[in-house]
């Protein structure tokens, strides 16, 4: 009489998985990524493809008496222009720490939100402001400027 | 002939009739009147049947619950009615919708009242809804088998809070336009960290959160329909879902947390006041009850010491309701609403103050606004979820101040939590912070280092030493929540009333410059 080994199922071989429980168990998994991806796709829709918010570029003369060193700040934007012998430039006004509106002062910005101070170059002196007040593109068009609120600049780029 | 008048006859009788029949068919059992119609009266009907049928005289006691679960509900209840009725005239477009609310509180009849109530029960709600986590904290009513439930309370305070942020635009002043403008950049600071790390370009969190909250890169119309949508109905429909979950599993839970011996304390008290048990046979026995585990007040044990909940909890309930519905009109009687000039993106104002309960979070952003702003809070909320996995004792379950500790180790961590807040903040008022001293210090090191994260390492020191010195998780817990709630309202005491017009201090808003 000879006894039989009973098959030793390894790794390699495993036990077979009924088909039934297999096609239940894809019926399942092809039905949770479809609703995954229905899902991905519904939350897609929140962030829009093109803003809604106005053009950043605006054109803007600058009054003649402006003293070198002054700020001149267009009515209804959030920028500060200056002008002196090197030429123009323009520096953001709009708070680097939550966004409030930074208030030309005689020796540089401060914001009323939250007590930051500002050099007149844009650099942090106190506060919270995490980084300081950007610079902006600016180009000459005649007398006017065309200011870019978009668009940085490194600190001291000034146009001619 | 004389089957037809009959037939008429019965006809005007069952017309006079019909009012009765009416009201016995909405009402099937009949008045609550005995033990067996209170009980009907109850799983009769779909408003009620959150609640079980009869009550522990435990959860009856005042001092249980202080009323503040179901004060809480009411707010929400008066705001969903009067925000209803705000609906039907608000019109959510910028200055459209500044014009609405002036018609709002000046010329639509009972408008100001309306928007006057859902402004105080919005704050009421804010109020009763930390108080009662304070009141589940402090009976360690979150322990076993409600440990589910105190997250499902968390998940509701998150959106409570988010409930008051997202209305607090709609009115387009400028006290809502500078208010959203300082929470979306509040949602855009985590840039504070990727801009020190020079990672913003390829990972940009921060970025991401203030456009999908906004729309747009600045607070527009854009900003101002979505705030309306999930101001109106996804946070609503979110709170209400969540607040069904809540009820639900207070009974599933097997009722309120009470002591092991709440029976014996309470049959000490009264001798043998107990509302008689079942003076009738139950009709109809509920084989669902099998397959329930364990708690519920009928599995094991004869239901001794509970009452019918119709009239005694639900008259109590009422009673909860009738007060915070008393309270929110008698303040606004007294105090309306504020809404300033329109909204100005050019000018601040100065101070640009987010409503009182976010005050204590805005005096820790002005010091750093991603530490302040995301990272305490969020801190805050991991440590509040895990506290029911974290204490699994049973000493003191359903007792104020229960626990290793207990009512010394409270008020001492009451005091050390005050005055480590206010003695941070003295430091920082008076001489300033890191980089009023060394101008070149590094953004990352302001983020890490500033009052907010000292107090939160003073906090959490104190806590793991209280564990370590009571051998109890409950002791560490106890002292953490403490100090975390007394360090909430010293700053926003602070931020209330000290801080003025560039967020200087001040020692009363009388001292504020003139301007």
């Amino acid at each position: 009489m000879t006894i039989q080994a009973k098959p030793q199922r390894s790794r390699l071989d495993p036990a077979p998985v009924p088909r039934r429980d297999w096609l239940g168990l894809s019926a399942l998994g092809t039905m949770a990524g479809a609703l995954l991806f229905g899902l991905i796709g519904l939350l897609r829709l929140p962030k829009a493809a093109v803003l809604a918010s106005p053009s950043k570029r605006f054109r803007v003369e600058l009054p003649q008496a402006l003293a070198p060193g002054e700020a001149f700040v267009p009515p209804g934007r959030n920028v500060a222009i200056f002008r002196d012998e090197q030429g123009v430039w323009a520096i953001s006004t709009v708070c680097t720490h939550l966004g409030c509106i930074v208030r030309p002062a005689a020796d540089g910005f401060e914001c009323p939100c939250h007590g930051s101070r500002f050099r007149s170059d844009g650099t942090v002196t106190r506060g919270p402001a995490p980084r300081p007040l950007p610079w902006l593109k600016v180009s000459t068009a005649g007398d006017a400027v065309i200011v870019d609120e978009a668009a940085a600049v490194p600190q001291g780029t000034k146009v001619a | 002939m004389a089957q037809a008048s009959d037939a008429l006859q019965e006809f005007v009788a069952d017309l006079k009739r019909a009012p009765k029949r009416i009201l016995e068919t909405a009402f099937r059992t009949g008045p609550p009147s005995t033990d067996r119609t209170r009980s009907t009266f109850v799983f009769g009907n779909v408003f009620l049947h959150l609640h079980a049928v009869r009550t522990h005289r435990w959860s009856l006691r005042w001092t249980t619950t202080l009323g503040l679960g179901i004060a809480t509900a009411a707010a929400f209840l008066i705001t969903l009615v009067t925000g209803v009725m705000l609906m039907f005239y608000y019109k959510p477009y910028p200055e459209v919708a500044y014009e609405s609310m002036k018609d709002i509180h000046f010329v639509v009849p009972t408008g100001r009242l309306i928007r006057n109530l859902h402004r105080w029960a919005a704050h009421v709600m804010v109020i009763t809804v930390i108080l009662h986590m304070a009141r589940a904290f402090y009976t360690a009513a979150y322990r076993k088998p409600r440990e589910f439930n105190w997250l499902i309370g968390i998940a509701l305070l998150v959106v409570t809070l988010a409930l008051s942020f997202t209305g607090y635009l709609l009115p387009w002043d400028q006290l809502a336009f500078w208010a959203i403008t300082i929470g979306a950049n509040i949602a855009e600071s985590p840039r504070e960290v990727t801009d020190a790390l020079g990672i913003t370009e390829y990972f940009d969190p921060g970025g991401l959160q203030k456009l999908l909250l906004l729309g747009s890169d600045e607070v527009g119309e854009e900003a101002l329909i979505r705030f309306y949508l999930l101001h109106v109905m996804l946070l609503p429909l979110v709170l209400a879902a969540l607040l069904a979950v809540h009820f639900w599993r207070i009974r599933k839970d097997g009722g309120l947390a009470k002591p092991a011996d709440a029976d014996a304390r309470l049959a000490a008290r009264r001798e043998q006041e107990t509302y008689p048990v079942f003076t009738e046979a139950p009709v109809k026995t509920y084989h669902l009850a099998a397959i329930v585990r364990g708690r519920t007040p009928a599995v094991g044990k004869g239901p001794e010491n509970t009452v019918p909940s119709m009239p005694h909890l639900f008259y109590a309930e009422l009673g909860v309701m009738m007060l915070t519905l008393l309270v929110c009109l008698a303040l606004s009687v007294v105090s309306d609403a504020p809404l300033k000039e329109l909204a100005n993106p050019s000018v601040p104002e100065n101070p640009a103050k987010a409503p009182w309960y976010f005050l204590g979070v805005q005096e820790l952003v002005s010091y750093s606004a991603f530490m302040g702003g995301i990272g305490i809070p969020v801190i805050a909320l991991l440590g509040l979820a895990l506290i029911p996995y974290l204490d699994r004792e049973t000493a003191g379950t359903g007792e104020w101040f229960g626990g290793p500790g207990g009512w010394r180790l409270v008020r001492f961590s009451a005091v050390l939590g005050t005055s480590a807040a206010v003695m941070i903040e003295a430091v920082a008022i008076r001489f300033g912070w890191l980089r009023e001293w060394f101008p070149d210090v590094p953004q990352l090191i302001v983020t890490a280092v500033n009052p907010g994260t000292l107090l939160t390492l003073v906090y959490a020191a104190w806590s793991v030493w209280c564990v370590k010195r009571f051998q109890s998780a409950r002791a560490g817990a106890l002292a953490l929540f403490t100090c975390f709630l007394c360090g909430f309202v010293v700053l926003t005491v602070i931020g209330t009333y000290f801080r003025g017009p560039n967020w200087e201090f001040y020692w009363s808003p009388a001292y504020w410059p003139k301007h």
